[in-house]
């Protein structure tokens, strides 16, 4: 066991991944000699080689295409989208193809195939640098959809999604690379895809996130136990498959749940959740289901103010979760 | 930080407030939504909750100050985490700053407003089937929610502390027992106004300076309603858990009263007579220490069913000292209940801006001369009307009370309960 970044445990994912089985390639812009605009792939192209770590035009459809063509021919590709903001050329190549490829041929091929896209905000990456798209690709029958929030999580749902006969959007988001320390168990340990983990056991209220939101819920949970509330921390991990069972029982357990991301609101992954809590533990509930997401707007902003306006924190989802305890 | 704290305005029309009790001291620590003030306006105590957490640090108006809203009435320091070292990254909650509570949390503290109470989420009715709590003990329940809203903690909480050993209970029992017996009053000596008792004086004092009240009585023949309720009042009281007494059946007969003679549901200014739309119905219950009106708003609205459970339910609110501000709001006339005490003539002061109170005296079996020149024994009321003589005249009030004693007279089984 040691202690890593989300960044380091992505990077040894991939590097564990590569040396246990050859089909597995990583592509995409700059991931070669450059190691990645984060280093992710620091030291891959070093080891493995330029046959497995593909610098790729700037051309994010043909990322993409170079890797569902790779995957039905048996390779297990990583195709890295240096942004997720940059995802839209490959959307094609995304929907129409990749997720809708199994269904297609009605079984007979599969695409065993991982986008990773560094995703959200909070980093002065302003518009095109900031983005959350969860929600557009969770809405897409036949993809998965993963969004780690902690280092051990990182490496083993990364494991989980390279070996994953279906294509998985795996979502990193760029300020946990750094930000987010934990333990990372030593070994060939594998994170379940579509299944949730609660962080923090609590029974006065449950407080549901992912990726960089599950940091500040945490901070949250605690600041909440000095006031004598004790608040449950609901990991998701994986957007799609969504985990029921998990997110049912923590709102049967609390009765009062609230649903944090930093995508925006408007038929977001809370509206999911809330969805799923409504159908299925209205019961239970003591309080009306709430969210707190970013704001109905374009994009996160450059200004530091507004971005600061925009981002989700901790401070601001006090105030809801406080809010939610108080009814 | 500091922090001020303001009268706040705790409803509409609502100027000024008293200072009943603090309580909390100066050096106190206060939670936020954690009682701070009890306030006194127009015959409701209202707990004011504190608008954040930290040291109560200053009182600036004592109890029994009567204040103007928005008045600075305490000052407290706000509690700064320890984590909060970079002042940037700590933004004021936003309830700091609100100084004034906002109307709605205000009101809904104290003692919860009838809406919030009785909201009670899928958790708390699945704990209440589960351990049978009756309504009864579910009044008794402190709602610690928004608006005094009964949340599954406070179910919970209370089935615990029900769980104990009878003898704790018994003790209990006894204490509040005790603590609500009045002490005796002893002449000779001056008893203390209470906030309530005074607010009743200044409120009967400024309706007979201003209001040139005129009185007429209308005798009823209650005979029908009195069989139609004696027939009715089981079966009622097992379909709905409340009594069917003459309250409600008379706010329905004024209701329809009010309707044919809406000048009655009215009230003086100097710019003209406003007509109210809403028909809402105050009903006079009187309490330990003296008189409270709440109030049926849009009793037009209502079945005798529906009027019965809003009076019940109002009732036991005003008795266990939960009403809200709302609840005693917005009163367009009023029924006062008198007879229950045996009374047969009552004259009613009218409560501002009100143009009329009814007061509904003691139904009695006399010998009454009856079609045919017999003579009968029938169940008589006197119904004794005060009104605004500035604003109606005698033809009115006569034409109203004439309704109201046609609708009783004609009352039958043909008139729907629901």
């Amino acid at each position: 066991m040691a202690v890593k970044t989300v960044i380091e445990a992505i990077r040894d994912g991939m590097d564990e991944e590569m040396a246990r089985d050859p089909s597995v390639f990583l592509i995409g812009e700059d991931v070669g000699n450059r190691g990645g605009v984060f280093l992710a792939s620091d030291g891959l192209y070093k080891k493995y080689g330029e046959l497995r770590v593909i610098d790729s035009p700037l051309a994010e459809s043909c990322i993409v295409g170079v890797a569902i063509g790779a995957a039905v021919n048996g390779m297990r590709p990583i195709a890295e989208i240096q942004f997720a903001d940059f995802i839209a050329p490959a959307m094609n190549q995304i929907i129409e193809e990749a997720a809708r490829f199994s269904y297609r041929t009605a079984g007979d091929f599969n695409l065993p195939m991982v986008i990773r896209a560094p995703w959200g905000g909070g980093v002065h990456g302003a518009l095109y640098h900031s983005q959350s798209i969860e929600a557009t690709f969770a809405h897409i029958p036949g993809l998965k959809v993963v969004a780690p929030g902690t280092p051990a999580d990182a490496k083993g749902l990364l494991k989980a999604a390279i070996r994953d006969p279906d294509p998985v959007l795996y979502l990193e988001h760029k300020r946990t690379y750094r930000l987010v320390k934990g333990e990372v168990p030593d070994g060939d340990r594998v994170v379940p895809i579509g299944k949730a983990d609660v962080k923090r056991e609590g029974k006065d209220l449950s407080l549901i996130a992912y990726g960089l939101m599950l940091t500040f819920c945490l901070e949250v949970a605690e600041k909440l136990a000095a006031d004598g509330i004790s608040a449950e921390v609901l990991d998701l991990r994986t957007i799609k498959p969504i985990d029921q069972a998990a997110i049912i029982a923590t709102a049967r357990k609390t009765g009062k749940v609230l649903v944090v991301h930093e995508d925006t609101p408007f038929a977001g992954v809370a509206a999911e959740v809330m969805a799923i809590i409504m159908e299925n533990a209205f019961d239970a509930l003591d309080a009306p289901v709430m969210r707190f997401t970013g704001p109905d707007v374009p994009a996160m902003p450059f200004n530091h103010v507004l971005e600061e306006a925009f981002m989700p924190s901790p401070e601001k989802i006090l105030v809801k979760a406080r809010e939610l305890a108080a009814q | 930080m500091t922090t001020s704290v303001k009268m706040p305005q705790l409803g509409e029309s609502i100027t000024e407030g008293t200072i009943s009790k603090w309580l909390k001291q100066p050096g106190d620590q206060v939670k936020k939504y954690e009682g701070l003030v009890e306030i006194i306006t127009d015959k409701v105590n209202a707990e004011v909750p504190a608008p954040l957490t930290g040291v109560l640090k200053e009182i600036k108006v004592k109890e029994g100050t009567t204040v103007t809203v928005g008045t600075e009435i305490a000052i407290i320091e706000e509690s700064v985490p320890a984590t909060a070292s970079a002042p940037k990254a700590q933004p004021p909650p936003p309830a700091a700053t609100v100084a004034v509570p906002s109307p709605a949390l205000g009101e809904g503290q104290g003692g919860g407003s009838s809406e919030a109470r009785t909201r009670l989420s899928p958790a708390v009715r699945a704990l209440i089937e589960e351990h049978r709590i009756t309504d009864e003990e579910l009044s008794r329940i402190e709602g610690s929610g928004i608006g005094g809203r009964i949340s599954k903690k406070d179910v919970e909480d209370y089935v615990a502390k029900r769980a104990q050993p009878a003898a704790a209970n018994g003790e209990q029992r006894q204490q509040v027992a005790l603590a609500s017996a009045a002490p005796a009053p002893t002449p000779g000596t001056t008893v203390p106004l209470t906030p309530m008792r005074r607010a009743i004086a200044n409120n009967m004092l400024k309706s007979k300076q201003t209001i040139p009240h005129a009185w007429t009585v209308a005798e009823v023949d209650m005979t029908s309603v009195v069989r139609f309720r004696q027939k009715a009042k089981d079966s009622f009281k097992q379909r709905e858990g409340i009594d069917l007494t003459f309250v409600p059946i008379i706010v329905k007969a004024v209701v329809e009263g009010l309707k044919a003679v809406p000048i009655l549901n009215a009230s003086w200014s100097d710019q003209g007579v406003v007509l109210h739309k809403d028909i809402n119905v105050g009903v006079a219950v009187s309490v330990d220490d003296g008189l409270i009106v709440p109030v049926i708003h849009q009793a037009d609205r209502l079945s005798i069913a529906g009027l019965a459970k809003a009076t019940d339910d109002l009732a036991k609110r005003a008795r266990a000292g939960k009403l809200g501000i709302p609840d005693v709001q917005g009163a367009t006339f009023t029924v006062n209940n008198p007879g229950t005490f045996g009374t047969i003539l009552s004259y009613s002061i009218i409560a501002p801006p009100q143009a009329g109170i009814l007061a509904m005296d003691a139904i009695v079996k006399r010998p009454v001369v009856v079609e045919g020149d017999a003579i009968a024994v029938r169940s008589m009321m006197n119904l004794c009307l005060s009104f605004d003589h500035r604003v109606l005249d005698g033809v009115s009030a006569a034409r109203f009370l004439q309704g109201v004693r046609r609708w009783l007279e004609g009352f039958s089984d043909q008139v729907p309960l629901y």
